[in-house]
């Protein structure tokens, strides 16, 4: 079951001003009985001064539907209008010390029931512009339509990409199978030249990331990154540089750090030692695995690649 | 604490308390009886033995014919999956699956990915009661239906479906036979040697084995594709080192259910019928949902008109007692059941169905209980519908609350 704060339980089992408003000048209706979340929410507002002197709800939903609506009716009591506007969702959520994310909707709803109530108040028409698609993410209620528009209005590719612009497949996964699916359908809609697929491998792994990329994990942008290996190494130098050695940064490629003994240290017995040495300092330096490898390995490796 | 304010477990179809006769018999074969059934020495043997037993009394609990048609496997779910996969995988010509709409997601979520890969899946739609129409049945059965796969006894509602008619329909046209019995095994009586059933699931945990055992029931002759390889273990059926614990296990809990049957079917069921009636007699707007007639006997199903169904469990949590609810928001979806929704219960009283099922540890003491607490529940809830008025729903309810989508 859904873990709720001691707050929403509090206004689940005490809801604060529940039931009809007699004299209410303003309602608004709002949610869908198919999803099992409804909610009025009466309001009598004051005309000369436009301050909400009562509010109330009635509310057909789970226990944080109801909890969302008994905070939203202490929010706005003793508001004006314009002030009572200002209450976002999040405001809703903070008033019960947080809601669970699969329940933020909840907060969403008391949100809307006020603006309904607001603008039925003041004799205006209130819609919503929500188009209604099959649920994808159950966890964030994003449907296929708004994954479909954002997709095909940012030209993304990738699952990762998704639920950095709708949240959707954010939390618990189960539903990236789906977005892979809306991905391929508006993927196959472009002419073939352009077609690309993002890879089916797990593209947060460390090994699939170019190097161009690799330091993002670290917070790091690739030049920091560097920087912060060259300090490092600096820091190391000294120590060398007392045994006569020394040594030098030769390339950064994503986890591979290739540095050139040179000196003393330079076909030394112990360079095995000293590279594992330097290593483990710039694991720790850096917060991620990194590999040092001698110049020659680079040169090799380049050799292969020409 | 207070004996009235002691637990009260009513989620069985959920899963079920493992009975302490169980877990004692399933104990050594965490230590002394370690050994793989597989080995040659005396370790492997003493299993081995064991795992023969147990074999033996899922077989008499299901009435089959031979002890071999017993497949051990992780659960209900891996024995659903098996026995489609199975029947696709052994008739490549067959392409057509027929199911019914109200079946555990177990085989739903397999189906509609079986549509994915073009598969042609027929899903029996059901009446208010939850019965599927046999005549409409029929006429889907073709040589191109490769299963049949219909639940005995519904999760939700306790809705047996006539599966020994539906087995030998689908037998006289040659098509296989699949049940999903995970609910129906030990509360109903079964004889699978005098049915046409070719292959049934069921689970340990829900008849007071532990979690992570089940059973597919092959009837010998019945053609098979594994979906494990990888060893000899259940004859190379199903592949993977025995759960020897959990088997032992469910051969005890099955022997224990054997037992039970008749208590089941008398005790239990009283109890059942005494809640439900004590409930509707106190809850105006209130009603049973399923086939009241054809039902498991431990199950109930309410639906409460104009309340959401997460509201009545954290109440009834707040009093020490359990049950479930088919309202969207105690899945974490958006939708209520698709059982409900199939029924065509409407939405206002979809999402007010709690689901109370009993096991034989449920006493009298307890349903007075709950028929005492639920009452009140329903009341003060509806008092914070906006389709309740005073003492009676609305007029016009869908009318007079129809609210914006948001």
């Amino acid at each position: 079951m859904w873990e709720y704060t001691e707050k929403v339980r509090e206004h689940f089992f005490n809801p604060r001003n529940a039931g009809a408003i007699e004299g209410a000048n303003g309602v608004g209706d709002v949610g869908s009985i198919k999803c099992g979340d409804a909610l009025r929410l009466m309001l009598k507002v004051e005309p000369a001064t436009d301050i909400i002197l009562e509010a109330s709800f009635q509310t057909f939903g789970c226990g944080s539907a109801i909890a969302s609506s008994s905070a939203l009716t202490e929010i706005i009591k003793g508001k004006t209008l314009d002030d009572a506007l200002k209450v976002t969702n999040q405001d809703i959520a903070d008033y019960l010390d947080g809601l669970p994310p699969e329940k933020m909707h909840c907060s969403v709803m008391g949100r809307e029931a006020l603006q309904a109530a607001i603008a039925n108040y003041r004799g205006e028409a209130w819609s919503d512009d929500h188009e209604e698609g099959a649920l994808i993410c159950k966890c964030f209620a994003i449907d296929a339509v708004m994954i479909e528009d954002v997709v095909r209005a940012n030209g993304l590719i990738s699952v990762e990409q998704v639920t950095n612009y709708t949240k959707a497949g954010g939390s618990c996964a189960s539903c990236h199978e789906g977005i892979e699916e809306i991905l391929a359908k508006v993927c196959a809609e472009k002419p073939s030249h352009v077609n690309q697929a993002a890879p089916a491998c797990a593209t947060q792994g460390p090994s699939a990331k170019s190097p161009a990329t690799a330091a993002t994990k670290t917070g790091l942008t690739n030049y920091q990154r560097i920087r912060k290996v060259e300090d490092t190494l600096e820091a190391i130098r000294p120590q060398l540089q007392r045994d006569h050695g020394d040594l030098e940064l030769i390339e950064v490629q994503g986890k591979k750090i290739y540095i050139n003994l040179v000196g003393a240290c330079a076909g030394c017995m112990m360079e095995h030692a000293t590279m594992g040495g330097i290593q483990a300092k710039l694991c720790e330096a850096l917060g991620e695995l990194v590999t040092v490898l001698p110049a020659r390995e680079l040169a090799k490796e380049l050799a292969r690649a020409g | 604490m207070e004996p009235t304010h002691s637990p009260i477990y009513l989620d069985n179809n959920a899963t079920t308390q493992v009975d302490p006769a169980v877990v004692e018999a399933m104990l050594p074969f965490f230590t002394e009886h370690f050994g793989n059934p597989s080995s040659i020495h005396a370790f492997g043997a003493q299993v081995g033995k064991a795992l023969k037993t147990a074999r033996a009394q899922v077989q008499a609990l299901l009435g089959a014919e031979h002890d071999s048609e017993i497949i051990f496997t992780s659960c209900g779910t891996e024995s659903d999956s098996t026995a489609i996969l199975s029947a696709l995988k052994a008739q490549p010509e067959r392409r057509v699956v027929i199911t019914t709409a109200v079946e555990h997601p177990a085989i739903l979520t397999l189906c509609e990915w079986l549509e994915k890969e073009d598969y042609v899946v027929h899903r029996l739609p059901v009446d208010k009661k939850g019965r599927i129409d046999l005549d409409q049945y029929k006429s889907l059965l073709a040589p191109n239906v490769a299963i049949v796969s219909a639940m005995w006894a519904n999760n939700e509602t306790g809705t047996l479906f006539p599966v020994d008619e539906m087995a030998e329909m689908a037998h006289e046209a040659g098509v296989m036979f699949h049940t999903d019995a995970v609910q129906a095994v030990g509360k109903i009586p079964i004889d699978l040697k005098n049915t046409k059933i070719d292959m049934l699931s069921l689970s340990g945990h829900k008849l007071h084995a532990p979690k992570g055992v089940g059973v597919l029931y092959l009837r010998r002759g019945c053609r098979f594709r594994p979906l494990f390889r990888g060893g000899h273990q259940e004859r190379g059926r199903r592949a993977g080192t025995e759960n020897s614990a959990g088997i032992v296990a469910l051969g005890k809990a099955s022997e224990l259910a054997m037992a039970n049957i008749g208590h089941e079917n008398t005790v239990v069921k009283r109890l059942r019928d005494k809640l439900e009636r004590g409930i509707l007699a106190k809850v105006p707007h209130a009603f049973a949902t399923g086939d009241l007639l054809y039902r498991l006997p431990n199950t109930s199903n309410i639906a409460f008109e104009y309340i959401e169904g997460e509201g009545i469990l954290l109440l009834l949590n707040k009093l020490g007692i359990a049950a479930s609810s088919g309202s969207a928001c105690t899945s974490g979806s958006l939708e209520p059941s698709h059982v409900m929704r199939a029924m065509g219960i409407p939405y206002t009283a979809a999402h007010g169905t709690i689901r109370f099922s009993l096991s034989r540890y449920t006493t009298e003491a307890e349903i007075d209980r709950v028929i005492a607490a639920v009452p009140p529940i329903a009341a003060q809830l509806r008092k914070l519908s906006p389709y309740w008025s005073g003492n009676a729903p609305v007029k016009n309810p869908e009318q007079a609350f129809a609210p914006a989508y948001a």
